[in-house]
């Protein structure tokens, strides 16, 4: 199964935040399936279309996705899925 | 009179910041969400229940409630568009912004509204486990093609009035739109805009399309209704029926955000002007606040206590509040004022905040 990690960032709404195995075949469904492990998790990440937010990437190892709308980027047994903060704001 | 309400929430880009009056003087009583932009902040009349919308910038806009008054908050789920709405043909419509939360609707401490850009009314009546959106406004024939985006991209709810003797009976305020009264509780809902002025518009007489900044009613008579619009201060004695322009002919009452009521004189309010909209500045770098006790007749300026040179300070529409004869505002560069005797002297509470956005007596 992918492995998710996430930035440190989330932690702060997440204190027991740590690396989960997702069993998955895209991006979209790891995001949804993070909400059964760590509630709301989802719309801190997309809006409610189902868009990744502004200001946050996902990268499936060294790579960041190409489908940011919906999220369709396939994932594999082996990936590793970061979640991570854009570096922006002030 | 003296200050009834002794907390004070102050919503500012950097987190919840919370005042307490003591037997003498309002201290500062702590912060919440540091860090975190909190839009507007507020509480149920009984203050069971705090409320804090925030606009998160990476994760989202996001909903907090307090039952023991700020001590701990537990996030609830912010009101969602569906799939299929739409702010245009074609654009999808996502939450971008927390205008406003209406506390106690009909009378019911679990009973909310919420204004938000992209120009969608919620209603939740559990406490904000769920928020459904007031269809019958959302789908306003007027919506797609006139509405618009006034200081943000698109228009925004940040006025919500409840009649207290019918609560089916409500008005929204809408930038850009203007006024909107339903009678059965959100279903119908038509545009109340007549004698306002859009110069922002071809026809500056257009029901719709109206930049009220902020929309207030008489908390005793609900029907003696003032606003702060983009193009003056205007004032209804009517419900909204009819609009007469209040703005102080060749004086600095005319454009700003706020505007504050007097809880029992319904002909005394509070504006703080700036420098019209191609600006925003204070009015020749100095702070004033304009009061008028002849329902707009003629305007006061009051400047005791407030900086009158090398200031760049003006207030957002939920700026100000008022308690008894205790009035509160804070401005865009942190600065937080008081005033005990309904604006003839101003003192700071803090000159260091960072930029503020709301401000509210509970």
């Amino acid at each position: 199964m992918p492995v998710v990690k996430f930035t440190y960032a989330l932690k702060r709404f997440y204190p027991g935040l740590k690396e989960v195995n997702i069993k998955a075949s895209t991006v979209a469904d790891i995001v949804k399936k993070l909400d059964d492990i760590y509630p709301r998790m989802s719309s801190y990440i997309i809006d409610e279309q189902g868009a990744l937010r502004k200001h946050v990437n996902i990268f499936i190892g060294n790579s960041i996705i190409e489908d940011k709308i919906s999220l369709a980027d396939k994932v594999s047994e082996h990936d590793e899925v970061y979640i991570m903060q854009a570096l922006s704001g002030g | 009179m003296s200050s009834t309400k002794n907390t004070l929430l102050i919503g500012t880009r950097k987190g919840l910041v919370i005042y307490k009056k003591t037997s003498s003087d309002w201290k500062y009583a702590g912060e919440s969400f540091d860090g975190i932009p909190v839009s507007y902040a507020t509480a149920s009349p009984d203050n069971k229940i705090w409320w804090a919308c925030q606009d998160h910038g990476h994760w989202g806009c996001k909903l907090h409630i307090s039952r023991d008054q700020g001590a701990n908050w537990e996030e609830v789920d912010a009101p969602k568009y569906a799939e299929d709405d739409e702010i245009r043909d074609g654009l999808p419509a996502t939450l971008k912004y927390l205008w406003v939360l209406q506390p106690h609707v009909n009378g019911d401490a679990d009973h909310v509204l919420i204004g938000t850009e992209p120009g969608g009314l919620f209603e939740s009546k559990n406490t904000g486990k769920n928020f459904e959106l007031v269809r019958g406004l959302w789908d306003h024939p007027s919506r797609k093609e006139q509405w618009f985006g006034g200081g943000r991209d698109y228009a925004g709810i940040h006025s919500i009035i409840v009649d207290k003797d019918n609560h089916d009976h409500r008005y929204v305020g809408i930038s850009c739109a203007g006024v909107f009264e339903t009678w059965d509780g959100g279903q119908q809902w038509e545009p109340k805009n007549k004698g306002l002025r859009a110069d922002f518009l071809p026809d500056p007489a257009s029901e719709v399309g109206q930049d009220p900044h902020l929309l207030v009613a008489h908390p005793i008579n609900q029907k003696v209704m003032w606003q702060q619009n983009h193009c003056g201060i205007f004032r209804s004695i009517d419900g909204a029926n009819h609009w007469d322009d209040i703005s102080e002919p060749n004086g600095v009452a005319n454009f700003g955000f706020v505007i504050t009521l007097d809880e029992k004189d319904e002909n005394t309010a509070w504006v703080v002007p700036a420098v019209s909209d191609e600006k925003r500045l204070a009015i020749d770098r100095a702070l004033v606040v304009c009061r008028t006790r002849d329902g707009g007749k003629s305007w006061e300026k009051l400047t005791n206590g407030l900086p009158q040179k090398a200031c760049y300070d003006i207030v957002y529409r939920h700026g100000m509040d008022i308690t008894g004869d205790t009035l509160v505002f804070g401005t865009t560069t942190g600065n937080i004022y008081l005033s005990d005797n309904q604006g003839d002297n101003w003192t700071s509470l803090n000159h260091n905040l960072p930029m503020i956005y709301s401000v509210r007596f509970i």
